[in-house]
């Protein structure tokens, strides 16, 4: 019976913690050295304020089973009420602005979650669009919350902790690379934790979940919780750090959609899936237009550009649903092991 | 007979000392009441015990199904009892009732001495109560060691905030549930899998890795629905040590659904059999190989497909 598992521990083990560490070190030594404006601005900020929403999705999605549309209600309303902190609470640094976002875009989820007590997956989802709905108005019709500006367009606050100012492109990247570390640190603590082995339980059998004793209510509103407290505060990223100006329209169902589209082709239940599946979807409309523009020429303008992106992402998530519904992780860990397979025996 | 009375102690502990309980027996003296050779059926004699379980003329149906009418039923401490009869004969709904699932039209269960109209299921695990469910219900993304661990939940005191950051009490309960789940893994032999995701495992081990989860916990009264569906004559067998072995190791009460006659008779203590949701015989397993009525309804048309032995 040894056999079954020592089959697998072949193949050289290194510690856990070799590739993050790695991926780190990379990223705060060589990347703010070596990188463009371009690079940050168009890539690197999008792509880790997706990653931290995909994170918090998953948790709710992947690890919960708990399908969401409602992922740019909660960003918008943790940029907005991130804003709101730091404009009308007199000295509150930064870092507690963001905090008690997340904690505001907590309570939201929790309200909203609240169906997922009596619904299940395409019922849920449905029902998590009114917080979808519901945000986009209230921010659109109450000018409080975006300060009373005639264009509803503010910019942001300067991003600093603890008197360390993050100025220009790189300064911001390493405000969010900073934040989204931390998340996703916690967050992979957490998907490790009994109360992630709740998550998971509760995906995987909810009644047999039940009947061992976990508290099967309170576990779903937490993870509703946790998951738009991560989704709120990579809104804050969003706003603050990418766009530098908070406004409603960029978190419309669209942007839900695309959160959704990231755990999806990343892989559910996975917290790299996340960061996988940002990549693809940031890099990839990039990509595209450069492709377009240099096979088509001038034939390939925006319009096109748009469909065509349409097209190929709804064709690739298809794929990833028929194909490799584990998502990028899988493959990628599929291939790995294949090289150092092939590796091993030269 | 010194099991019944141990168990019988073991229920006024429950009930005057629960901590002393959830804690589970001490091991020198699970090993005392441990008789693995010995087939004498030991819960029968115990009538003039209090029942651990209850029912009262409980009845259930579906629509115009009746899937249970005016069931009596009651189960001794340390006794396995088995509940046969035909598909349909509203076997697993009774059991759906006994822990909750289901809440019945009529009647009552007594737990413990507790009446219930509906069992509570989300405080079945702090009743002592487990089951098992006839169709697999493990959590196929977590390892056997995590689905096995996850039969503790129900006694997890921590926070999430304690958990991601490793304070308090929830590395204790960790460390804790942890080392319980491995004894049970290595109780039924499920080591070796100890890592696997448990959607992975072939059927008759997510079965016996279902039984681990349910046993983790040391219930008072275990539920199983079906243990032994689907397996081959071998495994059968197994299994059947198993529950055997789990009621002589931890004093647990078994209440047992199984199709195949032949394991009934050699394991369990006393047999209850159902047809449509009727109770047509509560006897030995003697007495009910030789009950007319049980014989028109379920043993002359079960002899087909049953492997003779034990009958
Ligand atoms: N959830 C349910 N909904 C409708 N009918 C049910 C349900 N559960 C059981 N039944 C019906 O009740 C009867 C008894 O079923 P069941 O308890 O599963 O029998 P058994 O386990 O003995 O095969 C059957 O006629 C079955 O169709
Ligand atoms: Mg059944």
């Amino acid at each position: 019976m040894t056999a079954i598992t020592g089959s697998f521990s072949s193949a050289p083990v290194l510690p856990k913690w070799i590739v993050p560490f790695l991926l780190l070190a990379f990223a705060y030594g060589v990347v703010p050295l070596i990188g463009s404006s371009y690079l940050f601005e168009a890539i690197l900020l999008p792509f880790l304020a997706l990653s931290l929403a995909g994170v918090g999705l998953n948790i709710l999605t992947g690890y919960a089973g708990q399908v969401s549309l409602g992922s740019a209600a909660f960003m918008a309303a943790g940029a907005f009420a991130a804003y709101n902190f730091n404009l009308r609470v007199e000295g509150l640094p930064l870092i507690g602005s963001i905090f008690l976002a997340g904690i505001v875009a907590a309570a939201i989820g929790i309200v909203f979650g609240l169906p997922s007590l009596r619904l299940k997956g395409f019922y849920l989802a449905v029902s998590t669009l009114a917080a979808q709905f519901f945000v986009q108005w209230a921010l659109t019709k109450f000018s409080w919350f975006s300060n009373d500006s005639a264009s509803g367009v503010i910019d942001a606050p300067k991003l600093s902790i603890a008197g360390f100012a993050f100025d220009g492109a790189v300064g911001r990247y390493l405000f969010a690379l900073t934040i989204v570390t931390a998340l996703t640190f916690l967050a992979y603590r957490l998907v490790s934790s009994q109360t992630g082995r709740n998550f998971i339980a509760i995906r995987d059998n909810e009644t047999a979940a039940r009947i061992i004793g976990i508290p099967v209510l309170k576990t779903k509103l937490l993870a509703f919780a946790i998951s738009s407290f991560i989704i709120g505060v990579a809104g804050v990223i969003w706003a603050f750090a990418y766009l530098r100006t908070v406004e409603p329209d960029g978190f419309d169902l669209d942007r839900s959609f695309q959160i959704l589209f990231i755990i999806i082709i990343g892989g559910l239940a996975s917290i790299r899936g996340a960061f996988f599946g940002a990549a693809l979807i940031v890099v990839f409309p990039l990509a595209l237009s450069r492709l377009g523009g240099f096979l088509l020429g001038d034939v390939f303008d925006s319009g096109v550009l748009d469909m065509s992106q349409r097209i190929v992402l709804g064709a690739l998530i298809i794929l990833f649903l028929i194909l490799e519904p584990d998502g990028l992780v899988a493959l990628w860990d599929r291939v790995r092991r294949r090289l150092l397979f092939a590796w091993q025996s030269t | 007979m010194p099991l019944a009375s141990y168990a019988l102690g073991m229920m006024e502990a429950a009930v005057y000392a629960p901590e002393v309980f959830a804690r589970g027996l001490p091991s020198a003296l699970r090993r005392e009441q441990q008789s693995e050779g010995s087939t004498e059926p030991t819960g029968a004699a115990t009538a003039a015990a209090t029942p651990l379980l209850s029912l009262h003329g409980i009845g259930l149906s579906f629509g115009g199904v009746v899937a249970l009418a005016d069931i009596d039923l009651s189960v001794y401490p340390g006794e396995i009892r088995a509940i046969i009869g035909p598909n349909g004969a509203g076997k697993s709904s009774l059991i759906n009732v006994i822990s909750g699932v289901y809440r019945s039209d009529r009647g009552h269960v007594q737990l413990d001495g507790v009446s219930y109209a509906q069992v509570p299921t989300q405080r079945l695990a702090h009743l002592g109560v487990a089951r098992t469910f006839q169709n697999l219900a493990l959590f196929k993304g977590l390892s056997v060691l995590d689905n096995v661990a996850s039969g503790l939940a129900y006694k997890v005191r921590s926070n999430f905030a304690g958990q991601v950051l490793g304070i308090g009490r929830s590395r204790g309960e960790q460390r804790d549930s942890q080392s319980r789940a491995d004894q049970i893994l290595e109780f039924l032999d499920l080591t070796a899998v100890r890592d696997r995701l448990a959607g992975t495992l072939p059927y008759g081990l997510q079965k016996r890795v279902e039984l681990a989860r349910a046993l983790v916990a040391e219930p008072r009264l275990l539920l199983l629905d079906e243990p032994m569906a689907g397996m081959t004559a071998g495994e059968k067998s197994e299994m059947a040590d198993f529950v055997r072995a789990a009621r002589d190791r931890f004093a647990t009460t078994v209440v047992l659904i199984e199709h195949d006659v032949g394991v009934v008779m050699g394991l369990s203590d006393r047999i209850a059999v159902l047809d449509y949701g009727r109770k047509i015989a509560d006897a030995t397993p003697d007495e009910v190989r030789n009950d007319q009525r049980v014989i028109d309804a379920y043993l002359g048309v079960a002899s087909d497909n049953e492997d003779g032995a034990g009958i």
